[in-house]
């Protein structure tokens, strides 16, 4: 869709300049849902489809589902694609066979869906899996079409029931209902019948689609649509439903670049599940349909998708949030700081990162002295201990150390001095999340800080952005509490008036020995 | 059974209307979406008429249809819709995805030219698609054209544009049209197949005309397949088939604008004379009503 700027191009245009902005906003909606609109209407949903999914997601956006971890473009986007995966695949199911064989599949669709090649390619995924299918051409009216079957037939190595030469001349109701006593004689499991393709206005074809049907009591009867149809899927779809009443779909020609916006109208209007897509000339060029890959096709958003699906990983919300609970309410554990450090270690480089600060040079040789690998060992000798020890670091007695340091590959020592350092650390947790402040060597009170009095988590916050030129330009404050610490509800502490001891504490916890 | 859509019983409750309001334009956008326009042309073709109303002064809804249909006459009279076959034998290919109605097509156009006093060869290059020749022969038998059919099967198609054009320089046939299997535009290797056939012929004989077939339900994907198919075979004019199945179609006005490769046939049944020229006026008019 190059032609048009995909809406991955467009959205990140339009949503450039929220990024700065923490919640969702309605005009922030507004301004994405309608992007998101023109995208399916060019991905050829149906108007009327768009304009309930539209004012769905709307509604859903401005529900408050506020992340942490997505900037509110990447919200709405998700909100979309999770709406999206829901309703094409809200119900997917396989083919329902008889108890009673012989199962009957009629086919029906509009001329050139490509029906007659799906009868070959269903035959023959239907023999594969170890039926006996017997393919009847009741498509009486194209030219050949019954001579196209046996030829298709012939290639899946199923036999064609074909009593009439076709191209006007024999009654299709009477072939479909001689095909399923022939199926039933003849102990073939399935029936597959071919009909003629028929415009959804045609009142006389339809009508013969729904005698056939009635004549032979289909089991399923496939609706085959054309991956490429544009708004006509929606009047299609419900006059084939009124028609013939079909129990499901099958999406033919997904080889091709359309968006196959069809999909979603179709699901949309009429409720029934598409079973099928078809994704070649080659008989085996069939599958059972995938929703999310449809989801993302019908948007054309995958870079955007990946971007969320790695930023909430980076990121895991919950578990940040309950860190800031057990801060909050005194119960530090040693489980908790290894989380913690796993976060750190899931974020990146955090030399690197802290090199990034603003207003860090004076703690270059801070920086400079930090060792990463320090995070690999205090891993480590955490990991060591049994649960009940990390629970409650008080029951550290020596020899317990001394098994921790064989089991972390490091000294007693080593273990010493993490157990020291973490207790520091958790009694400097204990002063910030009571609002206190501590402070940070070389670094003086930061612009627009205030310090804050403990809070409930804040509904949205800066995240570390993945560039990192913005990530420079970013205030550093919140970089701090939020990647470091992981702590969302400390937005306000800067390092202001920390002890002695404590700064010291802090520093040790940063590795810096 | 659902009643058949179309843009001018969409636009009707909005022109009986007294005045201009909002609901109006809603609703002509709306009535143009549906009609497969596509929101690109609809946001240009309301914002002018707006913009145009605005001007004007007009706040009677039966101006606005007026002013719509104008609009529109315009955009699709653009570009020169005649089929030039001064060639002899005039050689035309016929291309398109699947099950857009090429050798449908192809029977009518075959019959309409003979009936017009030409004589008619079809070639079968359509080797692919199981039973194509033989539907391509039912209808050259209907037309009252000859064919020129593969020898073997599976028999390389550029082999049998080249024979069929061949036959029509030792037979003294006027026309020669030649059908191909329908592919997707998006596979290489088969589009490149059609670049082939188009030199193969073109040792005997320059190609008059290499008509696009589309499908009058294609959606917004027509733009795309017009651009792969002008790149791999140099498209001089597009046909529109299944008209009487949606009287819509709006998307190849973007086709049309976007390539500038005119419409010059349109298809709009099933009947084997359904086959018409393309006239701006008619089209909007049957459009718009």
């Amino acid at each position: 869709m190059a032609a048009f700027g995909s809406l991955s191009t467009r959205l990140t245009e339009t949503l450039a300049k929220l990024r700065s902005k923490g919640k969702l906003t309605a005009s922030d909606v507004d301004g994405t849902v309608r992007e998101i609109r023109r995208a399916l209407l060019d991905a050829d949903v149906a108007l009327e489809v768009v304009k309930s999914f539209t004012a769905a997601i709307r509604e859903r956006a401005l529900g408050a589902e506020v992340s942490e971890a997505l900037n509110p473009a990447q919200q709405v986007v998700k909100i979309v694609n999770d709406e999206l995966v829901g309703i094409l695949g809200g119900e997917t199911r396989r083919l329902e066979l008889a108890k009673q064989p012989p199962t009957v599949i009629m086919l029906a669709g509009l001329q050139g869906a490509g029906k007659t090649t799906l009868a070959g390619k269903l035959a023959k995924h239907l023999a594969g899996q170890g039926h006996t299918p017997l393919l009847v051409a009741s498509d009486l009216q194209r030219p050949n079409a019954v001579t196209q079957l046996q030829v298709v037939g012939g290639q899946a190595g199923v036999p064609v029931f074909a009593p009439e030469p076709g191209n006007g001349v024999g009654d299709p109701v009477r072939v479909a209902r001689d095909g399923v006593a022939e199926a039933r004689r003849r102990q073939h499991d399935v029936v597959i019948v071919d009909t003629a393709g028929r415009l959804g206005v045609d009142a006389e074809m339809m009508q013969q689609a729904a005698s056939i049907r009635k004549a032979v009591q289909p089991d399923e009867v496939l609706f085959v649509i054309d991956a490429m149809i544009g708004q006509d899927a929606v009047a299609t779809a419900r006059a084939f439903q009124e028609g013939v009443d079909f129990t499901g779909v099958v999406l033919t020609k997904l080889d091709g670049d359309a968006r196959g916006g069809a999909a979603l109208s179709i699901r949309g209007v009429t409720g029934k599940p598409i079973l099928f897509a078809s994704t070649g000339e080659g008989l085996d060029d069939f599958e059972a349909f995938h929703p999310d890959r449809m989801a993302s096709r019908i948007l054309d958003l995958g870079d955007i998708l990946t971007l969320i699906e790695q930023a909430q990983k980076a990121f895991d919300e919950d578990e940040a949030m309950r860190l800031a609970e057990a801060m909050a309410t005194d119960q530090f554990t040693l489980e908790d700081f290894l989380k913690q450090m796993q976060q750190l270690r899931k974020a990146g480089n955090f030399k690197q990162m802290l090199g990034m600060l603003p207003g860090a040079k004076g703690m270059r040789e801070a920086i400079d002295g930090f060792d990463e690998k320090e995070l690999v060992r205090t891993e480590a000798i955490i990991q060591s201990m049994t649960p009940q020890e990390r629970k409650q670091s008080k029951i550290l007695n020596g020899s317990r150390r001394l098994r921790i340091a064989r089991g972390a590959g490091v000294t007693v020592t080593d273990v010493n001095q993490l157990v020291a350092r973490f207790e520091q650390a958790a009694k400097m947790m204990k002063t910030v999340a009571k609002g206190g402040v501590p402070q940070m060597p070389g670094m003086g009170p930061m612009p627009g800080m205030r310090p804050k009095k403990q809070q409930k988590p804040q509904g949205k916050q800066q995240r570390r952005s993945g560039n990192p030129a913005k990530r420079s330009a970013e205030p550093a404050p919140q970089l701090q509490q939020g990647g470091v610490f992981g702590q969302p509800q400390q937005q306000g502490g800067a390092f202001g008036d920390l002890s002695g001891d404590d700064q010291a504490a802090l520093q040790r916890m940063l590795g810096n020995r | 059974m659902a009643a058949k859509w179309s843009l001018t019983g969409a636009l009707r409750g909005m022109f009986t209307r007294e005045t201009i309001t909002e609901e109006t334009w809603d609703d002509l956008e709306a009535a143009l979406i549906t009609a497969d326009f596509g929101p690109d042309i609809t946001e240009q073709l309301v914002d002018a008429l707006r913009a145009d109303v605005e001007r004007l002064g007009v706040d009677d809804p039966q101006d606005l249809r007026r002013m719509l249909r104008e609009r529109l006459e315009e955009r699709f009279a653009a570009y020169d819709p005649t089929l030039s076959l001064q060639e002899r034998p005039a050689v035309i290919l016929v291309v398109g995805v699947n099950g857009v109605g090429k050798t449908t097509t192809i029977g009518k156009l075959a019959r309409f030219l003979v009936r017009n006093g030409q004589s008619v060869v079809v070639g079968a290059a359509d080797t692919f698609r199981a039973a194509a020749v033989e539907q391509l022969a039912t209808w050259a038998q209907r037309a009252g054209s000859a064919i020129v059919r593969p020898e073997r099967e599976g028999q390389d198609p550029a082999s049998v544009a080249y024979q069929t054009v061949e036959a029509a320089k030792a037979h003294q046939h006027s026309m020669c049209i030649i059908d191909t299997a329908g592919r997707l535009h998006t596979k290489g290797g088969l589009m490149d197949e059609l670049g082939k056939i188009k030199r193969v012929i073109e040792k005997q004989s320059p190609v008059a005309e290499v008509l696009l077939v589309l499908d009058a339900t294609t959606g917004q994907n027509g733009v795309n397949q017009a651009m792969a198919f002008i790149e791999h075979a140099g498209i001089t004019g597009l046909v529109v088939t299944k008209l009487d199945g949606s009287a819509k179609g709006g998307f190849i006005l973007a086709v049309q604008e976007r390539t500038g490769i005119p419409i010059k046939l349109i298809g709009q049944g099933e009947g084997i004379d359904d086959l018409t020229g393309f006239t701006a006026h008619v089209f909007v008019q049957q459009l718009v009503g």
